[in-house]
C-alpha cells in the first residue's frame, strides 16, 4: 500500500463515519429526544404536557404508535442496526478496493 | 408439577450445561484465559457480547422501569443500544488491530506511559467492582424469590457456578458458556412476551403487537387504552414524557458514551480472528442484544395495561392469587387508608418511608414472627400513613418477575423466567470478573510489578485472581452497600468520562500525547466522580433539578466529564511535545485492517 493509497483509504473512512454517525445523531438525540414532543403532536408547557394542534403530525399514527414515541422506544434502535449493517458492508467493499482485506489468521498473533 | 419443581428442574439443566461447558473448555494459556486465544468466530463473538452485555438490570428491571415511567424509559432503550454504534464503527475494528489483550494494555501503549496505564487500570478495576456487586445481588433475589433459598445461599451457589467456569475456562470458557446464557435468557424472555401479545393483540410479534388494536375491544389500539387508563386514573399519559429535554439528552448521552467505555465489554472484540470481523460481531451483538430491547418495551406495556385493567377499584378480598403472592415477597403492598375494603391505585406514594428511611414497605410481625394482617387480610404496615390517595405500593422488579402469573400463563413458563434471570445475572458476573482478574494478573503483575514472570506464572496469577474477585464479589452480593443502585450511573459516567475520549483521541490522532491524556483522563474522572458523589452520598437532599448544573443530573453528568476530557486533552496536547515516532507509526498502523507494514511487537 503506497501513502497515497492510505491517505485515500483513510479520507474515506472517516467520510463513511461522518454520514453514519450523523444518521445515528439525527435519529436517537434529534428525533427520539428534542423533537419527540412535536411528532407526537404534543407541547411541553407550565402546566404539563398539553396537545399541540400545530404540529405537523397532531393525530398521526404510524400503527397504533405516536411517530415520536415509536422513533424512541423502537425505531431509533433499528436505525442503529440499520447503521452498523451499512458500516460493515461499505468498509468490507473498501478493504477489498484497497486490497488490504486480512488473510485467514495473519493479524492475531501477538 | 408446581412451580417451585419446575424451576429446580429448569435451573437445575442449565447450570449443568454451564459446568458441563466449562469442563470442555479449559484454558491453557493466558492467551486463551485472557482473549479465548483469539479465534471466536464473529457469530459466536456476537451472542456472548449480548449476553455479557445484557445484565440482571436488562432482564429484570429494565421493561419495570420502562412500564412506570412510559415514554420517559425511552432513555435506557436508545442509551443502551446506540452505544454499539460508537463500539462498532469508532473502537471495535482499530482496538482489534492493535491486537493485546486489554484496555489498560491499549492506553498504556498509545499513550507510552506507566501512569496512564495505572490510572486505566484504576478506572477498569472500579468500574467492574461496582457492577458485580449488582450482578450476584441479582443472583441471590432469583433464587430467594423462585426457589425460597436464602439469599446468601443463593450468592455462594452462583459464585461456585462462575467460579467454576471463569476460573478454570478464563474467557474461553466465559466466552461459549455466555452464548447458552444467551439462548436462554432470550427464549425466557420472549416466551411469556410472545404469549401476552398474542391474548391481548392477536399478533405473535410483541414489537408489532403493542402498537396493535385489542383483541377485546375491536378498534381501540393498546396504547390507547392504556393512555385512556392512566389518565382515568390519575396518572400522566403513558406515551407522554415529562422528563427535561435536557437532561434526558445528556443522560442518554451518558448511557451511550458509558456502553462503549465498559471495558469488559471492549475486551471481547479482542478475542476474534480479524478487523472484519470486530466489526461483524458489533452488528451480531446489536441484533441479538436489540431482540431483547425492542420487545422490553412491549412487555412494559402490556404488563401496564393488564395490571390497571384488573387491580384498581378491586376487593382485596377479590384480587388474584399473584397478588397476594407477591405481597408476602414484600413487592406488593396495600394500605386501606379509606377503610373500603378496595384497591386505590393512583398517582403519588401510598406510605411514608421504612424505620430505616427506605421506600419499602415494612410489616408488621406477631410474637411467632408470622405477619399481622388487617381485616380484609392483607398484610399490617409500619410505615407512616400520608393524605395521598394512593394505596398501593408496587415494586418495579415484578413487571417481569411476575408478568406469567399475571397474564396466568402456565408453570414452566415461570420456571423459565427464573433460569433467565439467573442467566442474564450469570453471563455479566463472568465477564467482569474475567476483566479484574486480567487488570490484576496481565497489567499490573506482568506490566508493572513483574516482567518477567513466566506465561504459567502469569496464568496461575490470573486464575488467583479470578478467585479473589469472585469472593469479593460474592460478599458485596451478600451484604450490598446501600449505594449499589446509585452506583450504576457511577460506572456509566465514569466508563463516559475517562476512556472513551482518550480511545477515541488516540486512534483518530496522532498528537494526541501523554501529558494530554493523563491530564484529560484524572479531570474527567474526578469531575465526575465529585459532582456524582455530591449529590448522591454527601448531600442528597439537595439533588433536585434546581440545584444541578444547567439543569443535568448526576446520571447525565459523565456526558460533561466527556467533554471535559476532550477539551482538557486537546488543549495540552497542543502545547506539550508530541507522541515518538513509533507511537504515531502504531496509531498509523491500527487504521489498515491488513496492512502490516508496521508491526507492533508485545
Amino acid at each position: 500500500m503506497n501513502q497515497e493509497d492510505r491517505l485515500n483509504y483513510w479520507k474515506k473512512n472517516l467520510r463513511y463515519l461522518l454520514v453514519l454517525l450523523s444518521i445515528w445523531f439525527v435519529s436517537s438525540f434529534v428525533l427520539g429526544i428534542i423533537l419527540v414532543d412535536y411528532l407526537d403532536g404534543v407541547k411541553k408547557t407550565a402546566e404539563g404536557v398539553v396537545q399541540d394542534p400545530d404540529s405537523f403530525f397532531h393525530g398521526f399514527r404510524l400503527g397504533g404508535f405516536k411517530l415520536g414515541f415509536w422513533i424512541a422506544q423502537q425505531g431509533a434502535i433499528y436505525i442503529f442496526l440499520g447503521i452498523i449493517a451499512v458500516y460493515v458492508w461499505l468498509m468490507n467493499k473498501l478493504d477489498k478496493e484497497f486490497n488490504i482485506e486480512e488473510k485467514e489468521f495473519t493479524s492475531s498473533d501477538h | 408439577m408446581n412451580v417451585q419443581i419446575w424451576t429446580y428442574l429448569i435451573v437445575g439443566i442449565t447450570f449443568a450445561l454451564y459446568i458441563g461447558i466449562a469442563i470442555k473448555a479449559r484454558a491453557g494459556s493466558t492467551k486463551e484465559f485472557y482473549v479465548a486465544g483469539g479465534g471466536v468466530s464473529p457469530l459466536a463473538n456476537g451472542l456472548a457480547t449480548a449476553a455479557d452485555w445484557m445484565s440482571a438490570a436488562s432482564f429484570l428491571g429494565m421493561a419495570g422501569i420502562i412500564s412506570f415511567n412510559g415514554r420517559d424509559g425511552s432513555v435506557y432503550l436508545m442509551g443502551w443500544t446506540g452505544g454499539y454504534v460508537l463500539l462498532a464503527l469508532l473502537l471495535a475494528p482499530y482496538l482489534r488491530k492493535f491486537g493485546k489483550f486489554t484496555v489498560p494494555d491499549f492506553v498504556g501503549d498509545r499513550y507510552y506511559s506507566q501512569t496512564a496505564r495505572i490510572i486505566a487500570v484504576i478506572c477498569a478495576l472500579f468500574i467492574s467492582f461496582t457492577y458485580v456487586a449488582g450482578q450476584m445481588r441479582g443472583v441471590g433475589i432469583v433464587f430467594s424469590r423462585f426457589l425460597q433459598v436464602d439469599i446468601t445461599w443463593g450468592v455462594i451457589i452462583g459464585m461456585a457456578i462462575v467460579f467454576l467456569y471463569a476460573v478454570l475456562g478464563g474467557m474461553k470458557g466465559i466466552t461459549y458458556t455466555q452464548v447458552a446464557q444467551y439462548c436462554v435468557l432470550i427464549f425466557a424472555f420472549s416466551v411469556p412476551a410472545i404469549y401476552i401479545s398474542i391474548m391481548l393483540t392477536g399478533n405473535a410479534i410483541p414489537q408489532l403487537g403493542f402498537g396493535s388494536d385489542l383483541v377485546d375491544e375491536p378498534g381501540l389500539s393498546l396504547l390507547d387504552k392504556l393512555d385512556g387508563l392512566s389518565t382515568e386514573l390519575g396518572f400522566d399519559e403513558y406515551t407522554t414524557g415529562k422528563k427535561d429535554t435536557i437532561d434526558t439528552f445528556f443522560i442518554t448521552m451518558a448511557l451511550m458514551v458509558g456502553t462503549a467505555g465498559l471495558p469488559h465489554v471492549i475486551v471481547r472484540f479482542f478475542t476474534v480472528p480479524k478487523v472484519s470481523d470486530a466489526r461483524k460481531s458489533g452488528l451480531y451483538a446489536l441484533f441479538f442484544i436489540a431482540i431483547l430491547y425492542t420487545m422490553a418495551p412491549a412487555i412494559s406495556a402490556f404488563a401496564r395495561t393488564n395490571l390497571l385493567d384488573t387491580i384498581p377499584n378491586t376487593n382485596y378480598n377479590k384480587a388474584p392469587e399473584w397478588f397476594k403472592k407477591w405481597e408476602t415477597a414484600g413487592l406488593i403492598a396495600w394500605k386501606d387508608k379509606n377503610g373500603d375494603g378496595k384497591i386505590q391505585y393512583t398517582k403519588g406514594k401510598p406510605f411514608g418511608n421504612n424505620s430505616q428511611g427506605k421506600f419499602k414497605p415494612e410489616f408488621l410481625h406477631n410474637k411467632d414472627g408470622e405477619f399481622i394482617r388487617e381485616k380484609d387480610g392483607q398484610i399490617a404496615l409500619a410505615n407512616p400513613v400520608n393524605s395521598g390517595k394512593n394505596e398501593l405500593y408496587i415494586d418495579k422488579d415484578i413487571i417481569v418477575l411476575a408478568n406469567p402469573e399475571i397474564a396466568g400463563l402456565p408453570d414452566w413458563v415461570i420456571a423459565l423466567v427464573a433460569a433467565g434471570g439467573l442467566a442474564a445475572a450469570l453471563s455479566t458476573a463472568a465477564g467482569l470478573l474475567l476483566v479484574i482478574s486480567t487488570s490484576v494478573a496481565h497489567d499490573l503483575i506482568k506490566k508493572s510489578i513483574n516482567p518477567n514472570i513466566s506465561e504459567k506464572g502469569e496464568l496461575y496469577a490470573a486464575r488467583l485472581a479470578a478467585v479473589g474477585a469472585v469472593i469479593i464479589a460474592g460478599y458485596f452480593g451478600v451484604n450490598p452497600p446501600d449505594y449499589v443502585a446509585a452506583v450504576v450511573a457511577l460506572a456509566f459516567g465514569l466508563a463516559a468520562a475517562s476512556f472513551f475520549p482518550i480511545l477515541i483521541l488516540g486512534i483518530f490522532s496522532k498528537t494526541i500525547n501523554k501529558e494530554g491524556a493523563i491530564t484529560g483522563m484524572v479531570l474527567g474522572l474526578s469531575s465526575t466522580l465529585a459532582y456524582i458523589i455530591y449529590f448522591k452520598f454527601i448531600n442528597v437532599d439537595a439533588n433536585i433539578p434546581e440545584n444541578w448544573f444547567f439543569g443535568i443530573s448526576p446520571e447525565g453528568f459523565g456526558t460533561i466529564g466527556m467533554i471535559l476530557n476532550f477539551f482538557v486533552t486537546i488543549t495540552i496536547s497542543k502545547f506539550t511535545p508530541k507522541p515518538p515516532q513509533e507511537v504515531q507509526d502504531m496509531v498509523e498502523n491500527i487504521r489498515y485492517p491488513g496492512d502490516s507494514k508496521t508491526q507492533i511487537k508485545d
